[in-house]
């Protein structure tokens, strides 16, 4: 905040057309600048922070140092027992051969180096359904960013009545489990009894038999199950922009989807960053929705995501090792991922 | 380019320092862990305790009340037989076993002393160290004498004995006795006349499937395989090699992938369909012919075509042949963690027993694993007559290869079917790239 006010005060003085034509250029015009004062800030803080530190130091050796680690200590433990630790064995796991064999005792468990990762490479299948994967995780993740967004700028738009009919109706969605919400999905839309067919009279027309078709009804109920999350958040940012901005926007003429772009959106920018991160996240490891509604992953296999392709391999066919590659690779790819994304981010000045 | 403008001069050496206390505490934390290798379970048992508790796992059937009965006679005159002795009966669900099992095998304090397994699964459960080797036990006891070969095969792996069959299915021909009636259709008689009759139905009765078939049940292809000559795979001194496509086999296959289509059973609905998917159809008045079992003859009585339909053995190639069935059923073992093994054995054979079978059968149509008992009750039970024949003219039986489990769980088979029937790839590279799955798990496993 303090940059901002920094950044802003010489800016004040270039005049009032620059503010009002383009506020989208406005944060990260305001942010560079703001980064080239800043540079000294810390430099200053950091000086001081030495010049108080260093005889604090002398006095007492290593004090200053370790005392923030105790105050984390609680949550670091907490984070190493349930996830560094699950995710040492997940990998541990994934260099060795462990079948059910080796659990029950039936054989000695063996170290195969990168024997499975060699395996799992070497299968073509995998590699069609890392595709399948991410082209449907990116789909996913377009379809609920927009509808999501979309139907939160329409939630400030109506009455209080249907909003509340709107905001019922995705809490609902939202609330939901994925099984319940899949398996209604699945009969709307079955063949032989499905209401959805005989409205559209379509027959006995069956959706989940080709591939696309297939995939694309899965894409709805994902859709339909994660549009709450991102709708509800968005909509809270919304209320916390301040109206006379969306005002003044309005009263250069700025349409709806101008107001969104140039204003909204860059406002609401760390907001959407959380959203997006979230959903990348939870599409890329669907997993209910696909196991339900194409019975496994479709017919031949034609409706594979990754994590399906990791349960049938770890738990179906009990190859826990081979599973366990799988999994690290999901990992490493969410991982850099989100690192990408957060770099690209920073390099545009916006921290989240 | 930022970075050595925005920090100060001393900060990298101070963040070294900082950050070396935590990177060493991981280092220590990592160290430790390693000592912790994934668990591995002892399942050597070890002592043979006399008296006690022993606890068996039995499948919960879909109605089990029958069945409950049978076997509370026979625990209850095991445990008058055996001072001191206690038998826990638990029912598991049938589509959650594999879990429960596996979790048995992992945990063996909570496992069962016995339990009832499928026995596809035998050479898996062998493998996986589960399965006690009772072979000595098994010879010895004279009832064991007259287990027809197909059942004693599906408890032998290598050629020891992991258990006592415990009662065979195998599919047949159920059809519509008043759909036939109405089309003055002739019971087919060979397999050609099979796939000619179920298109005669479906074209003057378009709302019924003619045969209903299943892109997802293996079981009900692999007669038309087998029937051709074909075999999933061969046996060459232990190991296995996929057989699936071989010219014979892709015969088969053909055969009943022709059955898919608007002429007889529309793929988009019946690809993904499995075997009790085309029972249902079948009970529920959708289908003129389906390939059931003796064990789906409740289903189909509590069903709307109950009193019109009969059941013949599914023809093979040549008039008068009969097409060889897949000899499935279930199986009693030992667990090998028992600490209870003479008991646990003996409770083994009580509920294996002819006078058991004979009984479970009058209860619940399981049919006996004893050729002479099975004579019998076919004698008092017409309905069981074209299973008895079917498994007269000669079962088979999936590789006896630890292999197998893992081939039957990773779809190997339907996916292949799946990918003929919606048009993916043909018989020849379907059947190919089956075989080629098969051979790797062959290999890795066998």
């Amino acid at each position: 905040m303090k940059r901002m006010t920094d950044g802003a005060s010489p800016q004040r003085r270039g005049g009032t057309v620059v503010t009002r034509k383009a506020p989208a250029g406005g944060g990260p015009a305001a942010g560079s600048p703001g980064g080239a004062t800043a540079s000294p800030g810390p430099a200053r803080g950091g000086d001081r922070v030495r010049g108080a530190g260093v005889p604090g130091r002398k006095s007492r050796p290593g004090g200053g140092g370790w005392a923030p680690w105790l105050y984390l200590a609680p949550a670091l433990v907490v984070i190493g027992g349930l996830l560094v630790y699950p995710v040492y064995q997940l990998g541990l796991i994934s260099f060795l051969e462990y079948t059910q064999a080796q659990v029950s005792g039936g054989e000695p468990t063996t170290f195969q180096g990168f024997g499975n990762y060699a395996t799992l490479f070497g299968d073509e299948q995998f590699w069609q359904v890392l595709l399948a994967t991410v082209v449907f995780a990116a789909a996913c993740v377009v379809s609920t960013l927009a509808v999501g967004c979309a139907l939160a700028v329409l939630l400030t738009r109506v009455r209080a009545l249907p909003r509340l009919a709107l905001m019922l109706a995705a809490l609902g969605a939202w609330a939901t489990p994925a099984i319940t919400g899949s398996t209604v999905w699945l009969l709307l839309f079955d063949p032989d009894f499905g209401p959805v067919n005989r409205m559209l009279g379509l027959g006995d027309h069956s959706w989940t038999y080709g591939r696309y078709s297939a995939f694309a009804l899965v894409l709805l109920e994902v859709v339909w199950c994660s549009f709450p999350f991102v709708m509800v958040t968005v909509y809270a940012g919304i209320r916390a922009v301040p109206g006379e901005v969306l005002e003044a926007a309005a009263l250069d003429g700025a349409s709806q989807w101008r107001i969104w772009r140039s204003v909204l959106a860059p406002m609401l920018r760390p907001i959407l960053v959380v959203v997006t991160i979230q959903s990348v996240i939870w599409d890329f490891k669907v997993f209910t929705q696909i196991y339900v509604m194409t019975n496994g992953g479709g017919i031949a296999g034609q409706n594979l995501v990754l994590n399906v392709y990791a349960y049938q391999k770890a738990f179906a066919s009990s190859q826990y090792s081979l599973g366990s590659a799988i999994g690290v690779v999901m990992l490493l790819i969410l991982l850099a991922v989100t690192l990408v994304y957060l770099r690209l981010l920073r390099r545009q000045g916006e921290e989240l | 380019m930022k970075f050595p403008v925005r920090l100060p001069a001393g900060f990298p050496a101070r963040r070294s320092a900082r950050t070396a206390a935590p990177i060493a505490a991981l280092v220590v934390a990592v160290l430790t862990a390693t000592a912790c290798a994934p668990q591995t379970s002892d399942n050597s048992g070890g002592t043979d305790e006399k008296s006690g508790t022993l606890r068996v796992w039995l499948f919960q059937e879909v109605a089990n009340e029958p069945k409950e009965k049978v076997v509370e006679a026979t625990v209850d005159a095991f445990e008058k037989a055996h001072e001191g002795t206690k038998v826990e009966v638990e029912y598991i669900p049938v589509e959650t076993r594999a879990q429960k099992i596996k979790a048995a095998f992992n945990d063996p304090k909570s496992a069962p002393d016995l339990m009832e397994y499928g026995n596809t699964d035998t050479a898996g459960y062998v493998k996986d160290g589960g399965l006690a080797d009772v072979t000595q036990e098994f010879t010895d006891w004279n009832e064991a004498k007259d287990t027809d070969p197909t059942a004693r095969q599906s408890v032998t792996v290598d050629g020891k004995i992991y258990g006592a069959p415990f009662f065979v299915g195998v599919r047949a021909l159920y059809y519509r006795t008043d759909v036939f009636k109405e089309l003055d259709l002739e019971v087919p008689k060979t397999q050609s006349e099979l796939i000619s009759t179920a298109k005669e139905i479906r074209q003057a009765k378009p709302e019924l499937y003619g045969l209903a078939v299943g892109g997802a049940f293996t079981y009900g292809a692999m007669p038309f395989v087998w029937s051709n000559g074909g075999e999933i795979a061969e046996g060459k001194g232990g190991s296995y090699a996929a057989t699936i496509d071989s010219a014979a086999a892709q015969k088969g296959i053909k055969a009943y992938t022709s059955l898919f289509g608007d002429d007889n059973c529309p793929a988009a609905k019946c690809a993904s369909m499995g075997g009790n998917d085309t029972i249902t159809a079948f009970a529920s008045g959708k289908a003129g012919m389906a390939i059931g079992g003796d064990f789906n003859h409740q289903a189909v009585e509590a069903g709307s075509v109950k009193g019109k339909y009969a059941v013949v053995p599914l023809p093979g190639l040549k008039s008068g042949e009969i097409a060889p069935a897949f000899a499935g059923g279930n199986n009693i073992g030992v667990l090998k963690s028992t600490s209870h093994r003479t008991l646990a054995v003996d409770l083994m054979k009580q509920l294996a027993s002819k006078k058991t079978q004979g009984e479970l059968f009058d209860a619940m149509g399981f049919l006996p694993t004893y050729s002479d008992v099975r004579a019998d009750v076919a004698k008092k039970e017409p309905f069981v007559e074209p299973f008895v024949q079917t498994l007269g003219a000669g079962t088979k039986f999936v590789p006896a290869s630890p292999a197998w489990a893992e081939i039957d769980a990773s779809l190997v088979l339907p996916t292949m079917f799946q990918e003929i029937v919606s048009g993916k790839k043909d018989v020849a590279a379907a059947s190919k790239d089956a075989a080629t799955k098969m051979n790797a798990v062959f290999s890795s496993a066998g």
